[in-house]
């Protein structure tokens, strides 16, 4: 017992329950290979053995776009901003694409690497984490996609106006990518317990599209409604894109710095959260 | 110096939580825990009458030095892959605290996160991240983790496309380079076949030589034994014995019957003999030469066993017979009531009839036996009316009879006085 007060000698002490304000994200850091692993591994298995390989991140939001379009745009003609349709729908998508993968993928964490944190122990964080490294990959994919086709618009005249604003792209990939990390990571957390909420996520992430301006511009929405719609974080982040990229949307530091608090208190609640469970999750799978 | 430390730890279970958590109970809980009340009394008292908590571990505490092999073993349910799996840092304590000291590795993980569709060579990097080992000693070692595996020709072919057979060897390669300075090995748990536990128990025996720890986790007392030269005991989330290996693993195969050895004279219920056969099985007993039953003998008297009996019938090439096991588990010896030639009369009676075999007195090791009284028709394809029956156990002493060499305890099977010359 002697060497109980050298607390610093030992590799790692566990305890019941860890501090509540411990992110450990040191701990993370060491496993960074690990991390990076897992984005390849996931990459590289999404792929193999399909017909179309990583053409399904280009495939998919052309075709939503092409649907938008249509649907939106045509039929029930929706106004978008004085923008070219097929740019305003694809913008959205691919910003939204980013959101809706790295939520709902992230949020399936602890169920679907059950085996393995039954076996192992590395920082469960990792999961998560490396997802969201996965699905950027899907974004820088189709961001390039999206410049590709916005380097037309622009060259047959299209009414887009591009900005300097466009410097402040990887600020709201950051944001995006915080918000989608930690709510992903609290439902995590709940459907680890919870089962059901996993129905929720799929069902509530394409309800949560229609309170962001993806299929319309914010300038578009009723004064009634508009509080509903700025208190989604996505929605300054979707607008300052738009701004930046097409010229045309609603930009407001308040909403950003909105968007900002909200992002750095769902990440650091989500990661809390989530390091709350991982420590017992194996008894309740 | 102490490379593991454990204090009080104990592990609580609320059993068939399995879907059934419901938010009410939870806040529930968690109100009880703000109140810093203890789970088991955390609402109602009435789930803890329902059984459906269940302490893994209860105030369980040891300390490991560095370079010891420790066995842990304890029937199914007794705590131990719990223990390990708290170690390994895979699920939390309920109380108590663990310290470490050194990376823990354990072979229970073997081939963990192994990706079908990756190549081997891919697999390789990403098992040997899973398990802790930086990039960088991966790669210095992946040319000795291939050689290992015998794998080398299909390294970059996918691993959904090798047999299990390789896929095991390529995960046990990763494994078996880790080099950690706690090593954790649950035999319950490990997969594979005899061939690869046997590498895996010849890898502990390996990681123990350079001066690394182990914690051995097995239901097969001879490994124990033959690796570990401490084991400790658990019994429903105790430790009950933690001591010397031998001591212990008596401790535990003697309790493993129910309550315990029965000595002297075991009285065979009629279910102990199969319904409808000729012959039924009344008591086995261990009696001194005088005929007193005992359970107790030093190992230069000679044991007599007795059996009781009635037969209704005449039962051709009938066998009365016992096993005689050792607390580890192993036969010592099988011997039949004709061995040397028949000795009961062909024509029972019907009344009780008695057999008795002698153990001659200067060959049994000092311990704990069992007597596993046996009935069989030979000749007849198997043919066995009764077998692994539970007879009395014995308890020997060993005593050699000169005097100035007293021991209580020899190695070996078995502890024959032999007579020596010199010619």
């Amino acid at each position: 017992m002697s060497d109980r007060e050298h607390d610093a000698a030992w590799t790692t002490v566990i305890r019941p329950t860890g501090h509540w304000f411990d992110l450990r994200l040191g701990e993370l850091w060491s496993y960074r290979d690990l991390v990076l692993l897992f984005v390849r591994r996931d990459f590289v298995a999404q792929y193999k053995q399909t017909l179309l390989g990583p053409l399904w991140h280009v495939v998919q939001p052309l075709l939503t776009t092409v649907i938008f379009t249509i649907v939106f745009g045509r039929i029930a003609r929706i106004p978008t901003d004085s923008l070219p349709p097929f740019l305003f729908y694809l913008s959205g998508n691919v910003l939204w694409g980013y959101f809706s993968s790295s939520f709902t993928k992230t949020s399936n964490t602890f169920v679907s690497h059950a085996n393995v944190f039954g076996k192992v122990y590395f920082p469960r964080l990792a999961v998560p984490v490396s997802t969201l490294g996965t699905s950027l990959i899907g974004f820088a994919i189709q961001f390039t996609i999206f410049l590709g086709f916005l380097a037309w618009f622009v060259s047959r005249g299209a009414p887009v106006n591009p900005n300097a604003w466009v410097l402040a792209t990887p600020v709201l990939v950051l944001l995006m990518a915080g918000l989608g990390l930690g709510g992903g990571v609290i439902l995590s957390a709940l459907t680890s317990r919870y089962r059901d909420l996993t129905n929720v996520v799929t069902f509530g992430v394409s309800l949560l599209m229609y309170m962001t301006p993806i299929v319309y511009p914010l300038s578009s929405v009723p004064e009634a409604y508009r509080p509903l719609v700025l208190a989604n974080p996505v929605t300054p982040i979707v607008e300052a894109f738009r701004f930046a990229f097409l010229g045309v949307g609603t930009v407001n530091f308040s909403h950003l710095t909105y968007t900002a608090v909200f992002t750095a208190a769902v990440l650091f609640f989500g990661i809390l959260l989530f390091h709350r469970i991982e420590r017992t999750f194996m008894d309740t799978v | 110096m102490n490379v593991i430390q454990v204090e009080h730890l104990s592990k609580f279970y609320r059993l068939g939580v399995i879907g059934s958590a419901t938010l009410r109970e939870d806040v529930h809980r968690w109100l009880d825990h703000a109140r810093g009340r203890a789970p088991t009394v955390s609402h109602d008292g009435r789930e803890l009458r329902r059984g459906d908590h269940i302490w893994a571990l209860r105030d369980v505490s040891f300390e490991v030095g560095q370079g010891e092999i420790v066995g842990i073993v304890g029937s199914n349910g007794a705590g131990k892959s719990t223990l390990l799996k708290i170690l390994s840092r895979i699920t939390a304590p309920t109380a108590g605290e663990v310290r470490l000291r050194g990376h823990v590795g354990s072979l229970l993980e073997v081939g963990t996160g192994f990706h079908p569709e990756l190549t081997g060579r891919e697999n390789i990097f990403l098992n040997g991240a899973i398990l802790g080992m930086p990039r960088h000693e991966t790669e210095r070692k992946y040319d000795e983790i291939v050689e290992f595996s015998g794998v080398g020709k299909f390294i970059d072919t996918p691993v959904k496309r090798y047999s299990s057979g390789m896929r095991v060897r390529l995960a046990f390669a990763v494994a078996a380079h880790l080099e950690p300075e706690i090593l954790l090995v649950d035999e319950v748990l490990a997969v594979g076949d005899a061939a690869f536990q046997k590498k895996c128990i010849g890898k502990m025996g390996e990681v123990a030589r350079v001066g690394r720890t182990v914690l051995f986790v097995s239901h097969d007392m001879s490994a124990i034994s033959a690796l570990c030269e401490r084991v400790i005991l658990l019994d429903e989330g105790r430790i009950v014995a933690d001591g010397d290996a031998d001591a212990t693993i008596e401790t535990y195969l003697a309790g493993m019957n129910g309550s315990g050895p029965e000595f002297g004279e075991v009285i065979v219920t009629p279910a102990g003999t199969a319904g409808g056969e000729p012959i039924t099985l009344h008591a086995v007993r261990t009696t001194d030469v005088d005929g007193r039953v005992r359970g107790d003998f030093r190992s230069a008297e000679s044991i007599v066993v007795e059996f009781d009996f009635t037969r209704s019938e005449p039962i051709e090439f009938l066998r009365i017979g016992f096993e005689l096991v050792s607390a580890r588990g192993a036969i010592v010896f099988r011997t039949f009531h004709n061995d040397l030639s028949e000795t009961l009369p062909s024509d029972p009676t019907g009344e009780l009839e008695r057999i008795q075999a002698v153990i001659p007195a200067g060959l049994l090791n000092g311990g704990v036996y069992q007597i596993r009284p046996c009935l069989r028709r030979h000749r007849r394809g198997s043919a066995w009316i009764l077998r692994d029956a539970p007879g009395p156990s014995v308890s020997v002493r060993l005593n050699v009879p000169n005097p100035d060499y007293v021991t209580s305890k020899r190695v070996g099977a078995v502890a024959p006085m032999i007579e020596w010359k010199s010619p």
